[in-house]
């Protein structure tokens, strides 16, 4: 395969379904699974809760294995969980035993700190390993809070740690499962800038979950909308193209913005209208 | 099951000095803001006397009844339980002199309550070398727990006195014997609550882990060694209380060298006043190792993650 098409098909799902085994029965989370998310896209999956948003982030982590189908990245099949697709998770998931510093330098650790086989890549010293952790925290603006532990600092502090020790171990792929979704709205639009600049300064290749439309429109160069579970698919795709840099003032009343963000708000509430079954 | 929840009998005493400190400065503002002009010395923010008061009151007061009920039992058993002032007297004789030896069953206090307290502490740590590497495999595969658990529900109930005849038996000296029942009663509860905290390892820690491709050796060391270790000390504590619960009854039995010992030791002597003194040796030594412990318990626990 070409170089410019293993860009394209940077991540590939094939054909996906996610089957649980639960006490009540076999229950089918996601079915007939296929996307492409091409080298340097930011990705988001959007859809109701339970539709199997964070099932779908968890296959491609490698975090779950599917019952059906087939995940690639880079041309490579996904057998597990990796430091090349870092996780920013839901609850930031930082160990409150070691300060933000300790957290972040985990990862580096492992991923510069041994000699890689696969890469040829030769192990770096202490000095070099704490400098990629210092600039990681550097990046999300988080330099004084480096000796703190993750009890000391607000939750938007620890999100962003949680960012930085993803981007530290400068991963292939980032995958957010609704990094900001216990924020308050303010961090949260502060977050959500910091990150459109991060990404763009670093390339990333982006796949997200969220429930928040704004933030899917915002963010996105292409927004998935999966159906309601159980056996939840993918129901529409909707290409964002906004120009880069994007800023949320100048959106707020742009007619392109507000016309995609029509258009997800028609797909969750009108066409994919939640019906909340009785358990 | 136990739970990993710290109680400590000076929290409430420091949260009533923490309410008194916190009314203050608005008295000093209602006393500031009034119009007429009011001495320096009035306004001043002096030494928190009352919540000094508030602090140390109950207590005493505590400590008053306690005396107060003690004297008037004495006074109404017509001095078989000596009065309080007498038993002081004798306890400051006591204590002038604790680490005295005329022979084997005439020591000194000091070193009887060292004698115990050496005895818990072989029984205790022997039990700790064996108890939590078993908590950390009963808690880590389902296999263990499901082979374990029916062994431990049915030993943890047995009084572990009802042990010691057969540490006697096999071990055939009153000293092991001893330190045996105590293995047998501190094992428990480390091996029940290390396993808990393995169990409750979040697994969002353990996501992190395979993400970030941890090898076993940092797993083990910094993930499930810092997040058990509060549930492990909560198992430590219980048991250094239930050692310290079991070894003064097994003294009693055994004979020998031991705070037990000599409670029983002075029963036959009839010597009361000692009895009292020796109840509040156990008690203080009880205390000072409880504190000493909820004092580490809090040291290593950290913030959970909310999930």
């Amino acid at each position: 395969m070409s170089t410019e098409t293993m860009k394209a098909k940077y991540i590939e799902v094939q054909g996906v379904a996610q089957t649980f085994r639960t006490r009540k029965g076999a229950f089918p989370a996601l079915r007939d699974i296929n996307l492409t998310v091409a080298k340097g896209e930011f990705v988001t999956l959007i859809g109701h809760s339970g539709c199997g948003k964070s099932t779908l982030l968890n296959l491609i982590a490698g975090l779950t294995t599917p019952t059906e189908g087939h995940l690639l990245c880079a041309n490579r099949e996904i057998a597990g969980p990796g430091p090349e697709r870092a996780v920013v998770f839901q609850n930031h998931s930082l160990l409150p035993w070691l300060t933000c510093f300790e957290n972040v330098y985990l990862g580096v650790e492992r991923v510069f700190g041994a000699a890689s086989k696969s890469t040829g890549a030769v192990s770096e010293n202490k000095a070099q390993l704490m400098a990629r952790t210092d600039a990681a925290l550097a990046l999300v603006g988080l330099t004084a809070a480096a000796q703190k532990r993750p009890g000391e600092i607000s939750g938007g502090m620890k999100q962003r740690v949680g960012i930085a020790r993803a981007l530290a171990m400068e991963p292939k792929v980032l995958l957010m499962d609704e990094p900001f979704g216990a924020l308050d709205a303010l961090t949260r639009a502060k977050l959500q800038d910091e990150l459109l600049e991060i990404v763009a300064r670093t390339q990333s290749t982006v796949v997200m979950v969220t429930h928040d439309v704004d933030e899917a429109v915002l963010l996105s160069d292409r927004i998935v909308m999966l159906t309601n579970g159980p056996a939840a698919t993918i129901g529409e795709v909707l290409h964002v193209d906004l120009l880069r840099p994007r800023s949320r003032v100048a959106l707020a009343d742009s007619p392109t913005y507000l016309g995609y963000r029509k258009a997800v708000i028609d797909f969750l509430y009108t066409r994919q209208a939640h019906v909340e079954k009785a358990a | 099951m136990v739970s990993a929840v710290f109680h400590s009998p000076l929290a409430t005493a420091a949260k009533d000095v923490a309410l008194m400190t916190v009314t203050t400065p608005a008295k000093l503002v209602a006393t500031t803001s009034t119009p007429t002009p009011v001495p320096r010395a009035d306004t001043k923010p002096g030494y928190d006397w009352n919540g000094l008061l508030m602090a140390v009151m109950p207590p005493v007061l505590g400590l008053v009844l306690l005396v107060l009920i003690w004297s008037i039992v004495s006074m109404s058993t017509a001095g078989s339980i000596p009065t309080p002032i007498e038993t002081a007297k004798q306890a400051f004789t006591l204590f002038s002199d604790p680490f005295y030896r005329k022979g084997p069953n005439d020591q000194g206090v000091g070193w009887n309550v060292l004698a115990s307290l050496q005895r818990v502490a072989l029984g205790f740590g022997l039990a700790a070398v064996v108890g939590i590497p078993a908590g950390f495999v009963i808690g880590r595969f389902d296999f263990m727990s499901r082979m374990f658990n029916p062994l431990i529900s049915l030993m943890r109930p047995v009084s572990p006195l009802a042990w010691l005849p057969i540490g006697l038996l096999v071990f055939k000296g009153a000293n092991p014997a001893a330190i045996w029942t105590i293995f047998i009663c501190s094992i428990w509860p480390m091996v029940i609550n290390t396993a808990v905290g393995v169990q409750r390892v979040p697994q969002d820690y353990m996501n992190v882990a395979r993400v970030l491709n941890l090898s076993e050796w940092k797993i083990l060391s910094r993930i499930l060694f810092p997040s058990v270790l509060p549930y492990m000390l909560t198992g430590v504590r219980l048991a250094v209380g239930t050692a310290w619960l079991v070894i003064v009854a097994a003294e009693m039995l055994t004979g020998g060298v031991g705070i037990g010992f000599w409670v029983w030791d002075e029963w036959n002597n009839l010597n009361v006043a000692h009895i009292i003194i020796a109840i509040f040796v156990i008690g203080i030594v009880g205390l000072m190792l409880e504190y000493a412990l909820i004092k580490i318990a809090s040291a290593f626990t950290f913030e959970e993650v909310k999930s």
